[in-house]
C-alpha cells in the first residue's frame, strides 16, 4: 500500500488503512488547529523554562521566575496579618471590657475568639459553648467565677483548680458524707432543692435549714446565692451543673465531683485569651 | 426599456456551489460583497444605526436616583452586587428578572423566526452589524467589490500596503471603541473614561478593553461569515424554527428558471425562459459569499441584500420585483406545482403567466394572515405571560425584607431564672437607596421579650433601628420566654419588620425551641 491511494467519492486521499474494505481518510488537522497545537506546544516549553517544573533527582527545576507556592501563601499571610494588624494592635493594648464596647472590634475579636474556641475549648465546652453535664454551659446567665469580661478572662488565662498555676481559681467543697450523717444529707438536699423547684418530703426542709446553715453558708452564702469570690455556686437557680433534683444535690453534698479547667495563659497567650473572654462574653450571657 | 444584454453581467460564483465543492478543511475562499442598495439596505443602515447607538450611548444616559446611589441609567456595579436598569434596582437575589428577560429573549427570537426566518441574524445580530461597519470602512478605503479583487489579487505595492494599514488601523479602532463602549456598562462611565485615558483604570478594564478590541478584529474584520457559518449554533437551530409558513428569503425558480444569459436567442428557439438572466448579482451583494439561488441553505443569514441586488436589476429588466423576494415554504411549492404541471415537468415560466404577460390569478402570494397561526399564537402567549408575570412581580416586590437564622447549636438556652433563650440572625433589608428606620416587632411567643446584642436597646417586644440606604443590616437578637409561658417543645411566632413612613412591611415566621419540660 505504498502508492497514495484517493478516495472516490471525497477526492481525499487515504491513509493507506484498511479494514474489510474500508479505508481512512486522510483529512489533516485545520491549520488553525495545527497552529494551536504548536503554540501550545512553544508556550509550554517556556512554561517549564519559567516555573518549576522538571524532577530532578532530589528536588525540581527553580524555575527562573523564582515562583514556589510556598512562597505565594507565606505572602498571602503576611498580608492577612498586615491586613488586621490594627486590629490585633487594638486588642493588644485595650482591656477586654473596651474591646467589648466596641462594635468592630468585639465582632473581629469574637470572630478570632470563636475560631480559638473551637480548637482549643469545644472538646468540653461543645461546639455551641452549650456544654454538657460537669460541663458548663457559656450561653447562659450562670456564672460560677463571674461573668464580666474581665473575670472570664482570669478564668481562661488561669484556669479552675489547676494545679500548676499559682493564680488558678481554687475552690474545693468538702465531702459531707464523712462529716454530717445520712439524715443530715437527705433534709439539706430536700431544702436546697425547695429553693427552685418542689421536694417530695416537706417536713426534711425545716431542719435542712439548720444544717445548711450550719455548714454551707460560709461558701454559699446565707440566702444560698453562692459567691463569685470563692466560686460558690448559686443553688437557687434553674441551672445545675452535676444535675437538678434532690438525689443528685445528696450526691453532691456526700462526694462532690469537682470539675478542672486547664490554665491557657500560658499556651495562648494573652491576645488569644482576650479574644476568647469576648467570644464567650458575647454569646449571651455575659454581665 | 433595456435590453437585457444592458445589464452587467459580475463574474460571481457561491463558494459552497456543488460544482466546486471542495474537501472538508479547506482555506477560506476570500469574499468581496458589493456594494448592495434599496429598500432592504436602506433598513439595514437604520437599524445599524439605532443598535450601534443604543451599545455606545446607554452607559452615558444619567437616571438620578438621590445621594446614596449612582446616577447612571444603566449600571452593573459587580463590587457592591446591583444591577440598575433607570427605575428599577436589582439586588442579587432578585436576578431571576435577568434569567425572565433571557426566557423572553428566547421565546422572542423563536416567534420571530418562525414568522420572519432569521431576521436576528439578518439585521440585528452584533456580529452582522459589526461586520457591516467593518465592511463599510473596507469599502471606503479599498473600493468596491472589483477594486477590493484586484487589489487583494495585485503584487504588493506601496499603495496597497498603505491602504491595508489604513483599514487594520481603523478597524482596530472600532475594536477598541467597541471593547472601551462594554467597560462603561459596569462602572461609573464619566469616572472611568477620565481613568482609562490617564492609566488609572483598574487592570481589569483594561484588560477586557484588550480582549474586545481582539475579538472585534477578529469576528468583524478577519472571520467574518465564518463565524455565522461554523461558530455559531443558530443556524442549526433554525431548521428546527422554520417551518412551511415561515417567511425566508427565497429565489423563486417558479419565475427564474431556466435561467439564461442569452434568453432572446433562446427564445427565437420557441423555447420558454425565465425571468433570471444569471447575471449574479445576487451572488456578488452576498457577505456570506452564497448563491441563493441553490436553495434555502444553513450559511444563509437572510440578510435580504440579494432581494435588493436583484430587484434592481429587474427594474432595469423592466421585470416585476421580487424574483428573489421573501416567500413562505407553502407559497414557493403551490407556485413550483403550477411552474411544473403538478411537478411532472421542469419548470416552465410561462404556465405561471397570462398571454398578455401578467402572473396568473393562481400564482400565490404572502398574506398577512400566515403570521397568525397555533404556533406563533404560543409562542406569543408564552412571551405575553412570562413578561406580565416579571411585570406584575417587579410591580409588586418588596423593597423591604427581613431574613431570619435560627440559631442550632445550642438550640435554646436555659436561664438561671428557668426562662429559656433562642438565639436568632435577623437580616434587615433595605433595598432602596434611602435611610429609613425599620420597626421590629414580634407577633406571639406569650410573655416573651427580645434583645439586641451590642445595641442599647432595652428588651422589648418591638424596638426601632436605623438601616442604611441600600444595605443589609444584620442584628443578633436573643428571645427568651418565662418557663411558665412556655407551651411546647417548638413554638411558632412571626419577626414583623415595617417602614411606619411608607408602611412597607415584611413578615418572617420563626420557631422558637425549648426542652421538653421547661423546669
Amino acid at each position: 500500500m505504498s502508492d497514495e491511494h484517493i478516495d472516490e467519492i471525497s477526492g481525499v486521499s487515504t491513509t493507506g488503512h484498511e479494514w474489510d474494505g474500508i479505508r481512512e481518510l486522510n483529512n489533516p488537522l485545520p491549520r488553525w488547529w495545527v497552529w494551536t497545537f504548536y503554540i501550545t506546544v512553544v508556550w509550554a516549553i517556556g512554561y517549564t523554562i519559567a516555573y518549576p517544573a522538571w524532577p530532578l533527582l532530589h528536588s525540581a527545576t527553580k524555575g527562573v521566575l523564582g515562583y514556589s507556592s510556598r512562597n505565594e501563601v507565606k505572602n498571602e499571610l503576611a498580608a492577612a496579618e498586615v491586613a488586621k494588624g490594627k486590629y490585633v494592635a487594638a486588642v493588644e493594648s485595650k482591656s477586654v471590657s473596651e474591646i467589648a464596647a466596641d462594635d468592630a472590634l468585639r465582632e473581629f475579636a469574637a470572630a478570632a475568639g470563636g475560631a480559638a474556641f473551637k480548637v482549643n475549648c469545644t472538646q468540653c465546652h461543645g461546639s455551641g459553648a452549650q456544654g454538657s453535664a460537669g460541663f458548663p454551659n457559656l450561653n447562659d446567665d450562670d456564672w460560677l467565677w463571674g461573668g464580666t469580661a474581665e473575670q472570664i478572662q482570669q478564668t481562661i488565662t488561669h484556669g479552675i483548680r489547676f494545679a500548676t498555676d499559682a493564680e488558678t481559681r481554687l475552690s474545693e467543697m468538702p465531702a459531707f458524707g464523712d462529716i454530717i450523717t445520712a439524715d443530715q444529707i437527705a433534709q439539706v438536699s430536700a431544702y436546697v432543692a425547695s429553693l427552685s423547684g418542689k421536694v417530695h418530703d416537706a417536713s426534711l426542709i425545716q431542719p435542712g435549714a439548720k444544717v445548711f446553715a450550719d455548714n454551707c453558708v460560709a461558701c454559699h452564702g446565707d440566702n444560698a446565692k453562692g459567691n463569685k469570690e470563692l466560686g460558690g455556686p448559686d443553688l437557687t437557680d434553674a441551672i445545675w451543673l452535676y444535675g437538678s433534683g434532690e438525689t443528685a444535690i445528696a450526691d453532691q453534698v456526700r462526694a462532690p465531683k469537682q470539675g478542672v479547667m486547664p490554665a491557657w495563659g500560658a499556651r495562648l497567650g494573652e491576645t488569644k485569651v482576650k479574644e476568647l473572654a469576648v467570644y464567650i462574653h458575647s454569646l449571651g450571657g455575659g454581665e | 426599456m433595456l435590453d437585457k444584454t444592458q445589464v452587467e453581467r459580475l463574474e460571481a460564483e457561491a463558494v459552497n456551489s456543488a460544482r466546486i465543492r471542495q474537501r472538508l478543511y479547506a482555506p477560506r475562499k476570500k469574499i468581496f460583497p458589493k456594494r448592495a442598495s434599496g429598500n432592504f439596505r436602506r433598513f439595514k443602515w437604520l437599524v445599524m444605526a439605532i443598535t450601534l447607538g443604543i451599545y455606545y450611548l446607554t452607559p452615558w444616559l444619567r437616571w438620578d436616583r438621590g445621594p446614596f446611589a449612582p446616577d447612571q441609567a444603566v449600571l452593573l456595579d459587580v463590587a457592591n452586587r446591583r444591577f440598575y436598569f433607570f427605575f428599577i434596582e436589582i439586588w442579587p437575589q432578585e436576578f431571576f428578572y435577568v434569567a425572565g428577560l433571557l426566557v423572553m429573549a428566547g421565546v422572542g427570537l423563536f416567534l420571530i423566526t418562525s414568522t420572519v426566518g432569521r431576521a436576528w441574524c439578518g439585521y440585528a445580530c452584533p456580529q452582522t452589524v459589526w461586520v457591516d461597519l467593518f465592511l463599510v470602512v473596507e469599502r471606503a478605503i479599498e473600493g468596491d467589490r472589483n477594486a477590493r479583487m484586484k487589489l487583494d489579487a495585485g503584487p504588493w505595492t506601496a499603495r496597497k500596503l498603505m491602504l491595508r494599514v489604513f483599514k487594520h488601523t481603523i478597524w482596530l479602532v472600532i475594536g477598541a471603541a467597541t471593547g472601551g463602549a462594554w467597560i462603561f456598562y459596569f462602572a461609573d462611565a464619566p469616572t472611568l473614561l477620565g481613568e482609562l485615558f490617564t492609566g488609572t483604570a483598574a487592570p481589569v478594564a483594561y484588560i477586557t478593553v484588550a480582549v474586545l478590541t481582539a475579538t472585534t478584529y477578529t469576528f468583524g474584520g478577519l472571520m467574518r461569515e465564518q463565524v455565522c457559518t461554523y461558530m455559531c449554533p443558530w443556524p442549526r437551530i433554525q431548521a428546527a424554527m422554520l417551518d412551511e409558513s415561515s417567511l425566508t428569503v427565497t429565489y423563486n425558480d417558479w419565475r427564474g428558471e431556466p435561467r439564461s444569459r442569452h434568453a432572446k436567442k433562446v427564445q427565437a428557439t420557441g423555447q420558454s425562459v425565465g425571468d433570471c438572466v444569471d447575471c449574479n448579482a445576487c451572488v456578488a451583494v452576498c457577505p456570506m459569499g452564497i448563491d441563493i439561488r441553490d436553495g434555502q441553505q444553513l450559511e444563509c443569514i437572510t440578510c435580504a441584500l440579494c432581494i435588493d441586488a436583484c430587484d434592481g436589476v429587474m427594474d432595469k429588466l423592466g421585470k416585476e420585483r421580487g424574483l428573489i423576494s421573501y416567500a413562505t415554504l407553502s407559497d414557493y411549492n403551490a407556485n413550483m406545482m403550477l411552474a411544473t404541471a403538478g411537478g411532472a415537468n421542469s419548470v416552465n415560466p410561462s404556465l405561471v403567466r397570462t398571454a398578455d404577460g401578467l402572473f396568473s390569478d393562481k400564482v400565490s402570494h404572502f398574506h398577512i394572515r400566515k403570521i397568525f397561526r397555533p404556533r406563533t399564537y404560543v409562542y406569543m402567549g408564552m412571551w405575553s405571560l412570562i413578561g406580565l408575570g416579571l411585570l406584575y412581580s417587579l410591580l409588586t416586590r418588596d423593597r423591604l425584607e427581613v431574613n431570619v437564622l435560627h440559631d442550632r447549636n445550642p438550640q435554646f438556652v436555659t436561664l438561671s431564672d428557668g426562662s429559656i433563650r433562642n438565639g436568632y440572625t435577623v437580616k434587615l433589608l433595605n433595598m432602596i437607596p434611602e435611610p429609613r428606620t425599620i420597626v421590629v416587632t414580634m407577633q406571639g411567643l406569650q410573655g416573651a421579650d427580645m434583645s439586641v446584642v451590642g445595641d442599647d436597646i432595652p428588651a422589648g417586644r418591638s424596638f426601632a433601628i436605623p438601616v442604611e440606604p441600600d444595605r443589609l443590616k444584620m442584628l443578633k437578637v436573643f428571645v427568651r420566654q418565662p418557663a411558665e409561658q412556655i407551651r411546647g417543645t417548638a413554638q411558632i411566632f412571626t419577626f414583623r419588620v415595617e417602614d411606619r413612613a411608607s408602611f412597607e412591611a415584611d413578615e418572617y415566621t420563626a420557631t422558637f425551641n425549648a426542652p421538653e419540660i421547661a423546669r
